[in-house]
């Protein structure tokens, strides 16, 4: 509250107060209205020209002094508080990355919960930094939302979980079925079409959060639960009987999960895409957390040299310290240690890499060169 | 604020900025001052923020294709409506729910606040319970726990407790057999609209004649003969153009019928019962508010006990509970919306969740929510201070 | 005649109308119906209580540190008392939570001089709790100064942040409320009609559209980079619902001051502020209290609704500890227990504010 108390200081001081004190000293209505009139119109063109915006982010981020990130209310594997409100989790890394690149420090980032509903307004007004949020990547999200997403994460593909005494084989044979689904999600317009497609009816029951959403599947309010494959996982095995329940084979539609940024401030959105190609760069040249300090010091290779700040651009373009992938990596580590971690064999989770393998091992992970 | 032309320098005229008219006149421009700068702030701020962001704005995206379902629709609604439909869709539901809310609270308020007074030692302890335990617990909470007291014991489909194959109650909702009005239906409606119009007559003549000769007639019987006998007339000569339309379970779940999804019932229960407590002091202290002297000299004038309850306590009470009961309903519209908590597609969740989150355009829809609340309560004082003032003149 | 006329002892009254019988007769057999209905009352009693008795009491399991413990088929309190500091701090860390209980420790001790009934300088006390107590309490919560480590606002929960959010509600919505009222009873048209406006807008509108709007759409009504604390926007939002309602019963007490105290302190000669403060809002005041007390009684039960933004409050915290995977399927356990605390504060409250009313009722009134 400190800092907001400052920052009030900030915005009680514009115009309308000098207007203010302007005014209460001339008796002239006519003459008040003018100013007024003037005053707010100089405002608006005044306002409305300073679109310099570009950077606005990462100086502000900078001064803050930690970077804001948006992530679900508790979605195991992905962003999830721990009982001491530790934030742990795929998202959660990749935003810990951004402050390794930002602040040479991973602990320098604040987690924000935030509903599939409340996402995009918090990131467009300005409350987050970063959305890093199991966030799909849409047309209609990236054009006329005021959005950018910075990159994939996680490729991934909505699905359906149902209950293995129900005698369901495959999707197709949900007609007439109910489902829970999380309000506001791309699951909402995926799990329409495909019905629509395929002339079935089915019965949509909306809920806020994804907890609210494997609870109800559980108390049997509905016939299946859809949403990403990825969270089908995490969200069977809290359920009381996780053996009780599968995932059917169906997937239904292309789910790119990644982080999501303001549009317009290109420095920012920079920043954040090459983060998680640095993480992508490092996998694919076996740099990890553990040899990282070893590799700086005693590579030969050009490529790694380059990616931990030894040589070529370094930090530069991106207005970063030069062993801001270093720090990335060391501290956070590359992609594949980021996602065995939080999803992969080393969690209870346990996905498989599939298409979030490198391209190099038959994935489509690929980080552009650095160089 | 001119000087006087006449007085000009009367000494006990006070200077110009000691006068009250000059003062108040003055604070009344800087507080108009104040608020239009302010708003203008708000307002430029916020559109430079959505330019600056390349956020779309406008009511355009209302016309667009909403592209997802909605569990309940007292309208045709699918997919393919469009953004402006999943508004009116919402509002319906909201309405749907306030009114039903508003009909079972105020059932329960009266039976409640009339128990609490009972002579009935053991009613009254119950009544009491009931409205210091209901009205002190929040009503999310409430809502909450009926909705998974409601849900998690009720049976799966094809396992649900049926009443005469008519009737299924299971974790889905309550289904039960609507009407089908076929052909010649019409003819009962007007039936039904020509009993009423007739009923309303026929008190009024009641009440005149009550009044010029002072024989009461019993407009009750009467009354409900018209109503119920005329309908049903027109309905057998027509050939009773009506069926039914019975649930059935097909698949998964049961088709045909209506059905009240759980999420329904369990926000009508919580908001009725939570409110009900409300109501049920109204109705106490409206009735201990009329003295015990206005029965007491009902009875001297010879009144028997129902007349008495009937002409002189219940109206003395009302005046007393209509405001609070007009103050509780409107609560209870507003509450309407934590159904949010439990995914029944009301105003908020539907409109002000899934249609904002899908078009990104918070600043519009957070309005037109904003509004349609507002206009409901407006209305709804609107009509209690012409209440109000109805009843004063009463009073006289 | 020195007969002495030695008046009758008065018989004793019927049996059946005294002692036990006689209550049970007067008070549940009355009448045909009334035995009617104690007896379907009893039977109500006994298929709803009696089984929410056995399984909260009877059949309950109180001791243990895992759900092995709980086997005996009735509620598992179990769960509730090992989150326990969970639910009253949140995550607060747990070396600091003497910070949080020397707050309220210190408001308590502060708060009951005010309700004995010779204390001197009530007046300075009251200033003292609602100026100086909450910069005390702020730091104490915050920390950043005086050696405190630096708690951020995220990490405050549970029942201490509910706590905080009513607190805050009610003591900044009165100051704004008073004016609003002042405000809505004023002679100049145009303070009327914005003080009308501002009222029947706040009251107007449901309270989660208020936060939604505070929590996610604020930020973009001020300029770019403005940055303020989730808490204290959400805060922004309660205070701004809050003072509405506060600024109608506020009304109510000085629509209750007969017109002569206006008309005497005119006639006194004072200013407007000073009939104000010195004549008519002390009296209005002292007789809206049980008002004000009601108001905090409704804020108490809508902080539950910073749920909805995602603010950890006691039913909050108590929602997330549902989804632990070690303790799946103790949500009736937490509801029940979340309604108890929520129904204590709520209650006591309440029967105060009845008391109040009671007392101040004598003669005041009109």
């Amino acid at each position: 509250m400190n800092s907001a108390a400052g920052d009030m200081d900030a915005f009680v001081q514009p115009h309308f107060l000098k207007n203010l004190i302007l005014t209460s000293t001339r008796g002239n209505n006519r003459t008040m209205k003018k100013i007024v009139l003037a005053t707010s119109a100089l405002a608006f063109c005044a306002a409305v020209s300073t679109t310099a915006f570009a950077g606005a982010t990462l100086d502000a981020v900078k001064k803050k002094g930690f970077l804001q990130c948006g992530v679900t209310t508790g979605l195991p594997g992905f962003s999830s508080p721990d009982d001491k409100g530790n934030w742990t989790g795929l998202d959660v890394d990749t935003c810990r990355a951004v402050a390794a690149a930002v602040f040479g420090d991973a602990q320098k980032v604040k987690f924000t919960p935030l509903t599939a509903k409340e996402r995009f307004t918090a990131l467009q007004s300005g409350e987050i930094d970063i959305l890093s949020r199991n966030t799909t990547w849409t047309l209609t999200r990236d054009s006329s939302l005021g959005l950018n997403f910075a990159g994939v994460n996680y490729y991934d593909g909505q699905g359906f979980l149902v209950s293995k005494n129900l005698g369901v084989k495959s999707a197709l044979e949900l007609d007439g079925a109910s489902f829970c689904i999380q309000a506001g999600t791309t699951t909402e317009l995926n799990l329409a079409d495909y019905f629509r497609a395929n002339k079935m009816a089915y019965t949509p029951i909306t809920f806020d959060t994804s907890d609210e959403t494997s609870k109800a599947f559980d108390a049997g309010r509905c016939d299946a639960l859809t949403s990403d494959q990825s969270q089908l996982y995490a969200l069977r095995i809290k359920l009381k009987n996780p053996d009780g329940a599968m995932v059917l084979p169906e997937v239904i539609s292309k789910e790119p999960l990644g982080p999501v940024v303001r549009q317009g401030d290109d420095e920012w959105f920079n920043i954040v895409r090459w983060t998680l190609f640095a993480m992508l760069n490092a996998e694919e040249y076996g740099v990890t957390s553990e040899n990282v300090d070893k590799m700086a010091a005693s590579s030969k290779d050009p490529n790694i040299l380059r990616l931990l700040g030894q040589s070529g651009i370094k930090g530069q373009g991106l207005q970063l310290s030069d062993t801001w992938a270093a720090s990335i990596i060391k501290q956070v580590g590359n992609y594949g240690e980021m996602f065995e971690r939080n999803v992969g064999q080393g969690s209870a989770l346990k996905i498989s890499r599939g298409l979030n393998a490198l391209w190099s091992k038959g994935g489509i992970q690929y980080g552009p060169p650095v160089r | 604020m001119a000087a006087d032309p006449v007085t000009g320098a009367a000494p006990a005229k006070a200077a110009l900025w000691r006068r009250p008219v000059f003062r108040s006149t003055v604070f009344q421009v800087l507080l108009i001052l104040g608020v239009v700068a302010v708003a203008n702030y708000l307002f430029t701020n916020t559109l430079q923020n959505l330019e600056q962001r390349g956020i779309s704005t406008g009511f355009g995206f209302l016309s667009n294709e909403a592209g997802f379902g909605i569990v309940q629709s007292l309208i045709d609604y699918d997919e393919t409506y469009t953004f402006g439909r999943t508004f009116l869709v919402g509002l319906l539901n909201t309405l749907l729910v306030s009114g039903l809310g508003i009909i079972l609270a105020t059932m329960i308020g009266f039976v409640m606040g009339v128990a609490r007074l009972s002579k009935n030692w053991l009613i009254a302890r119950i009544a009491t319970v009931y409205i210091e335990t209901f009205r002190n617990i929040p009503l999310l909470l409430q809502i909450l726990f009926w909705y998974f007291a409601v849900l998690q014991p009720l049976p799966r489909p094809k396992q649900s407790l049926e009443l005469g194959e008519m009737f299924f109650l299971n974790n889905r909702g309550f289904y039960h057999p609507v009407p089908v009005f076929e052909q010649g239906f019409n003819l009962v409606f007007a039936a039904i609209v020509v009993a009423v119009i007739s009923i309303v007559f026929l008190a009024r003549w009641a009440h005149r004649r009550q009044e010029e000769t002072g024989q009461p007639f019993h407009t009750v019987y009467v009354s409900l003969a018209i109503l119920f006998g005329l309908p049903l007339l027109v309905f057998l000569v027509m050939g009773s153009p009506m069926s039914w339309d019975y649930p059935a379970l097909k698949g998964f779940n049961f088709t045909g019928g209506g059905v009240v999804i759980p999420e329904l019932m369990s926000l009508l229960l919580a908001l009725s019962i939570y409110t009900g407590s409300f109501i049920a002091e109204a109705v106490r202290s409206g009735i201990l508010a009329v003295s015990h002297g206005q029965t007491e000299a009902a009875h001297a004038l010879g009144l028997r006990a129902g007349p008495t309850l009937r002409l002189v306590i219940i109206p003395q009470a009302m005046r007393v509970i209509i405001p609070q009961l007009t103050s509780q309903y409107l609560n209870l519209t507003k509450n309407s919306s934590l159904a949010t908590a439990v995914g029944y597609p009301d105003l908020v969740a539907v409109f002000a969740g899934t249609t904002l989150n899908q078009t990104g355009q918070a600043v519009e829809v957070i309005a037109m929510t904003m509004g349609v609340y507002l206009t409901i309560s407006l209305s709804i004082s609107t009509f209690m201070n012409w209440y109000n003032k109805k009843k004063q003149l009463v009073e006289r | 005649m020195d007969v002495h006329k030695q008046p009758h002892p008065d018989l004793p009254p019927p049996a059946t109308s005294v002692g036990v019988v006689g209550w049970l007769r007067k008070n549940l057999f009355s009448s045909p119906l009334n035995t009617v209905l104690t007896f379907v009352a009893l039977y109500l009693i006994y298929i709803t209580l009696v089984p929410a008795f056995q399984w909260a009491f009877i059949n309950a399991d109180w001791v243990g540190d895992s759900r092995e413990a709980c086997d005996s088929g009735g509620a598992c309190w179990v769960f509730v008392a090992v989150r326990f500091d969970q639910f009253m701090y949140g995550f607060y860390p747990e070396a600091e939570y003497w910070r949080i209980n020397l707050a309220f420790g210190l408001l308590i001790a502060l708060m009951v001089p005010l309700f004995m009934e010779k204390f001197p300088r009530k007046g300075m006390l009251i200033a003292f709790n609602l100026i100086v107590y909450p910069v005390i309490a702020y730091y104490l919560f915050s920390g950043g100064a005086f050696g405190l480590a630096h708690v951020e606002t995220s990490r405050w929960g549970g029942l201490t942040l509910t706590l905080i959010l009513a607190g805050v509600g009610i003591v900044a919505a009165l100051p704004i409320g008073i004016v609003l009222a002042l405000g809505r009873r004023s002679s100049m048209p145009i303070v009327r009609a914005v003080s009308v406006v501002f009222i029947e807008f706040w009251r107007g509108v449901p309270l989660i559209t208020v936060l939604f709007m505070s929590s996610v759409m604020l930020p973009l009504f001020l300029p770019e980079g403005t940055h303020f604390d989730k808490l204290l926007r959400a805060m922004i939002g309660i205070v701004m619902f809050q003072s509405a309602y506060m600024a109608e019963v506020v009304r109510g007490g000085l629509q209750a001051i007969p017109k002569g105290q206006y008309e005497a302190a005119q006639a006194l000669g004072l200013s407007y502020w000073k009939t104000m403060g010195l004549i008519i809002l002390p009296q209005a005041l002292k007789l809206v209290i049980p008002g004000i007390v009601n108001t905090f009684i409704a804020l108490f039960k809508d902080t539950t609704l910073v749920l909805i933004i995602g603010l950890f409050d006691l039913l909050a915290t108590i929602q997330s500890a549902f989804s632990d995977p070690n303790w799946l399927g103790f949500s009736i356990e937490g509801y029940v227990f979340a309604a108890a605390v929520f129904w204590v504060f709520c209650f006591s409250m309440s029967r105060y504010s009845q008391a109040l009313e009671r007392k101040l009722h004598t003669g005041h009134a009109r």
